[in-house]
């Protein structure tokens, strides 16, 4: 098979950070490359140089057979290195036609006919469902992502790399962008997946590359290959990949959301008339495609996100009086004496301040604790040495800035600090979002005891897989509705994957 | 026109194995102290080389002038007040720009506010004088806070309710403060001794500030005992109250504050009064103080001159009292070089301006190095000793790349 890119002993660091270790690695034309890795284990940084964002330490990037410099991203895409990156960079005001040509050079006077009809050409070759003159704000994600990967082939790009491209979209999307991308594999294009998903792996490559710790472990065929076999070269030793899941305990409501409706900025409705309790002693999964609701929701619960219409009742432990929380303020759900704890999905930007270190922000939900002017700092000192000692978090001491903490001990400062206040109501948004398996499990366990302390845990998630594994009952959101309410252990995942996209009276199969 | 790109870049490719940008600028994730500090020493001492050649090219000699600039700010008592009495008004308003700035809360208002507290403390001295000197003092003192409070509470109300642009609105209040003042002078405030000229009568010396000095050393007003306290309290502030933590949090991110259901209106509202507060009493310590009256030109662009102060001393007010002492000496000493050398006003502007410029322009050689093509491995050692283990910092993430291509700046996707 030909080769369209070699990377012979590539090597990145970062100050002390060894990023990329003497890789050598081969991308064939005419052939899907998936690319796996923990986190940490540099895919990102090694993509990177070879679409000109990064310029490597040492060793040398072959293309077409003749060596190469690529110092920026305009030099890769003259070499027809395309680049799909995992937040899309399109302008939202411009239609679909208007980004793809953006930055080329061409005449003062834009031919939109042409530019259609080329548009129209490339997507009928590949089957991609685009409309060239839709505004991109009116666009779902994967409409997006689609203008991305057409606007890298307009511009005659025969090498693709796609950086986590199923992130956010629902099975039924996978799919599509899966037929996609065999189509221009069979059209000759070298295309590159860097993905986490080993299930997607194995659907849709035709070699996996593995890397582990900046390291190049091998190439296999995805044929003849297994999970296992993969699992091992990825994290080095066979981890269980069963999520512990312990039987409800005591199960009792204790928080009941009764038609809640919520109106975003445009005065759509983000929630529409959501009902469903939260029980103690489980954990609620929350499933939908990205932007159903789910930030709102959590919000709405914690008191973050004004509510229009309906109630949210809490059900305290040990007693059958509940407690109206419909319009109170954070303060005053925590006067009330409801521990309620909150895992935002936007964990830098919402849950932490990432240019303060961990005390500072053990701080943050008890600084008003203590004597009435000072801030009293010792407390969250020892909260964050806690942390650090119990959940394994590597970090060189409690006054480093948590920005320069890893993805996966980010979240573990968070959850600790949640955890900490003995919550009776947890709400986890996207916990284990860009963390490797390790850290993934980390999380799993702590949900798990806080399940069997008795909280009633929420989980918004987005891999089906974990949810059907760690969640007890599965509540599936579809624009702002609730499609459904499930048994975790008797629905499957195309079941999920079809509420996720359609409510069940609109048109079911 | 993509296959000619790949010719005309091949011959190259081929001549050289590897072809490293000329110059890559890149971010640094940290820097030692010690080498923060020689990098500012180093752009100081290179700011006193240009001022130079500009001397010299002037036909003088570049050492005597700098000389001279240092003696006469310090060499007499008198230059020695002169120098201090300059340093305070600059030090009191770096201090009432820093939680501002600390909140994110762009505040360039100062001016203003020190304008209307000036204007509230010279309502007390001309009108409501018949107190004894202390009440008095301290009267127009806390009408100067509640001017200057309310005069900054104003962009921050609009600010906190609508999200208006606190740096536009209080800019302009700077112009309305001016108008205000000169509406006092040449109106219904000015002195009908004094010969025609549009000016307010001086204080009675009840409202005049006291002096307090070292005997011998200097001789000012007793302002320099309140901005130096100011200065520690600020500190104090900011550094260990609870509303310290408060701004803190708000000027990192909105949301995080909300989410620790911080009241972020009430924050941004009170901390932008206390600034405008103190401002305000910048205002009372000019007019009560050095000039002894009210003016048009008693706040005389000191307002902006402390956001360079609270800038180069990254918010610290204990750092605030030596940069304010700095530009005090460069100021006083740029009067001293036109007297003693007939350079003009504007070339010692200049001088001052260099230096300054320099100053501020360092700080980017702080947060970023630049790697010539050849030294390769300079970028491989590590920057500190506590640098971060290997775990720790995640290059592979998805932010956004903290290493910028330099010679044809093409950053990022929409640049081809």
């Amino acid at each position: 098979m030909e080769s369209a890119i070699k990377l012979q002993n590539i090597s990145k660091s970062f100050g002390d950070v060894r990023a990329n270790i003497d890789i050598n690695m081969q991308f064939n034309k005419g052939e899907i490359l998936a690319i796996l890795g923990e986190n940490g284990s540099g895919k990102t940084t090694l993509m990177n140089m070879i679409s000109g964002i990064y310029f490597p330490d040492s060793g040398s990037i072959i293309v077409d057979g003749r060596e190469v410099t690529i110092r920026s991203p305009r030099d890769a895409f003259s070499l027809g290195i395309g680049m799909i990156h995992q937040h899309y960079k399109l302008v939202e005001v411009l239609t679909a036609a208007e980004n793809i040509v953006l930055g080329l050079p061409g005449k003062g006077k834009l031919d939109r006919a042409a530019v259609s009809a080329k548009i129209k050409q490339i997507s009928m070759r590949y089957g991609f469902d685009i409309n060239p003159d839709k505004k991109v704000y009116d666009m779902s994600i994967s409409e997006k992502q689609t203008v991305e990967i057409v606007k890298t082939l307009y511009r005659g790009a025969s090498i693709l790399i796609l950086d986590e491209p199923t992130a956010v979209l629902t099975p039924q999307e996978t799919d599509r962008l899966f037929s996609v991308m065999r189509n221009m594999r069979d059209d000759g294009k070298a295309l590159i997946i860097i993905t986490h998903k080993l299930n997607e792996v194995m659907a849709v490559s035709s070699k996996v590359a593995v890397l582990r710790k900046g390291e190049y472990i091998g190439t296999v065929e995805t044929a003849k290959t297994s999970y296992k076999e993969l699992t091992e070269m990825m994290v080095g030793r066979t981890i269980s990949l069963n999520i512990e899941r312990p039987p409800p305990t005591g199960q009792q409501d204790r928080l009941e959301l009764r038609n809640i409706t919520c109106l975003n900025e445009e005065g759509i409705p983000a929630l529409d008339n959501v009902s469903f309790t939260a029980k103690s002693g489980e954990i609620l999964g929350v499933a939908g495609v990205a932007g159903s609701g789910q930030r709102e929701l959590c919000e709405a619960i914690a008191g973050l996100y004004p509510i229009l219409s309906g109630e949210i009742d809490y059900y305290p432990p040990g007693s059958d009086k509940t407690q109206p929380i419909v319009g109170k303020t954070p303060k005053n759900i925590r006067k009330m004496g409801i521990v309620l704890a909150f895992v935002p999905e936007d964990r830098l930007g919402m849950g932490l301040v990432a240019n303060m270190h961990m005390v500072d922000n053990m701080l943050l939900k008890g600084y008003r604790k203590g004597f009435p002017v000072f801030a009293d700092r010792k407390p969250p000192k020892k909260l964050a040495e806690n942390i650090i000692k119990s959940l394994d978090v590597v970090a060189p001491g409690v006054y480093t800035p948590i920005r320069r903490l890893s993805g996966g001990n980010v979240q573990k400062v968070l959850l600790g600090r949640e955890i900490s206040s003995q919550p009776t109501v947890l709400i986890a948004a996207y916990p284990v979002r860009g963390l490797d398996i390790n850290s993934s499990f980390t999380v799993y366990n702590l949900l798990n005891e806080e399940k069997k302390k008795g909280a009633a845990v929420i989980y918004i998630g987005e891999d089906l897989d974990i949810m059907l594994e760690l969640c007890d009952r599965i509540v599936v959101l579809c624009g702002g509705k609730v499609s459904g309410i499930a048994d975790a252990q008797s629905i499957t995942k195309e079941e999920i994957g079809m509420l996720m996209t359609n409510l069940p009276d609109a048109r079911l199969p | 026109m993509q296959d000619e790109n790949i010719k005309t870049k091949t011959p190259d490719a081929h001549r050289k194995t590897r072809k490293e940008p000329f110059v890559r600028i890149v971010k640094r994730s940290d820097i030692q102290r010690a080498k923060a500090w020689m990098i500012r020493v180093g752009a100081i001492i290179l700011a006193m080389c240009v001022g130079g050649i500009i001397v010299l090219l002037m036909g003088h000699n570049p050492f005597a002038v700098y000389s001279a600039m240092f003696t006469g700010s310090f060499a007499t008592a008198t230059s020695r007040s002169e120098t201090i009495k300059t340093a305070v008004p600059l030090l009191g308003a770096a201090i009432a720009i820093a939680p501002s700035f600390r909140m994110r809360f762009w505040n360039i208002g100062a001016e203003g506010q020190i304008l209307v507290g000036a204007v509230a403390a010279t309502y007390f001295a001309l009108y409501v004088k018949t107190m004894p000197s202390v009440m008095l003092l301290l009267a127009m003192m806390l009408a100067a806070m509640v001017a200057g409070g309310i005069w900054g509470l104003i962009p921050g109300f609009f600010k906190a309710k609508w999200g208006t642009n606190e740096t536009l609105f209080t800019l302009m209040l700077n112009y309305i403060a001016l108008e205000l003042t000169k509406y006092f002078q040449h109106g219904p405030w000015r002195n009908p001794m004094s010969g025609g000229f549009p000016k307010i009568a001086m204080f009675d010396n009840a409202a005049r500030l006291p002096k307090l000095g070292i005997a011998g050393i200097f001789d000012v007003h007793i302002g320099w005992i309140f901005v130096l306290v100011l200065a520690v309290l600020m500190l104090i502030y900011l550094r260990h109250t609870k509303q310290g933590y408060e701004i803190a949090v708000v000027g990192e991110s909105e949301r995080t504050a909300r989410y620790a259901s911080m009241n972020v209106g009430k924050i941004i509202m009170r901390t932008v009064f206390i600034s405008g507060a103190i401002a305000g009493l910048v205002g009372f310590l000019l007019v009560s103080g050095a000039n002894g009256t009210l003016s048009d030109s008693t706040a005389g662009g000191v307002g902006f001159t402390a956001i360079s102060v609270a800038w180069l001393a990254k918010l610290n007010p204990i750092v605030m009292i030596f940069i304010a002492l700095f530009i005090a000496v460069l100021s006083k000493g740029s009067n001293t070089i036109q007297t003693n050398f007939k350079i003009p006003a504007s070339a010692a502007d200049v001088l001052t301006g260099i230096i300054l410029f320099f100053m501020l322009g360092c700080e980017f050689f702080i947060n970023y190095k630049l790697i010539f093509r050849g030294v390769p491995s300079a970028e491989s050692t590590p920057p500190d000793s506590t640098a971060p283990s290997p775990e720790v910092t995640a290059p592979d993430s998805a932010a956004p790349s903290p290493e910028v291509t330099a010679p044809d700046g093409a950053v990022g996707e929409e640049a081809e």
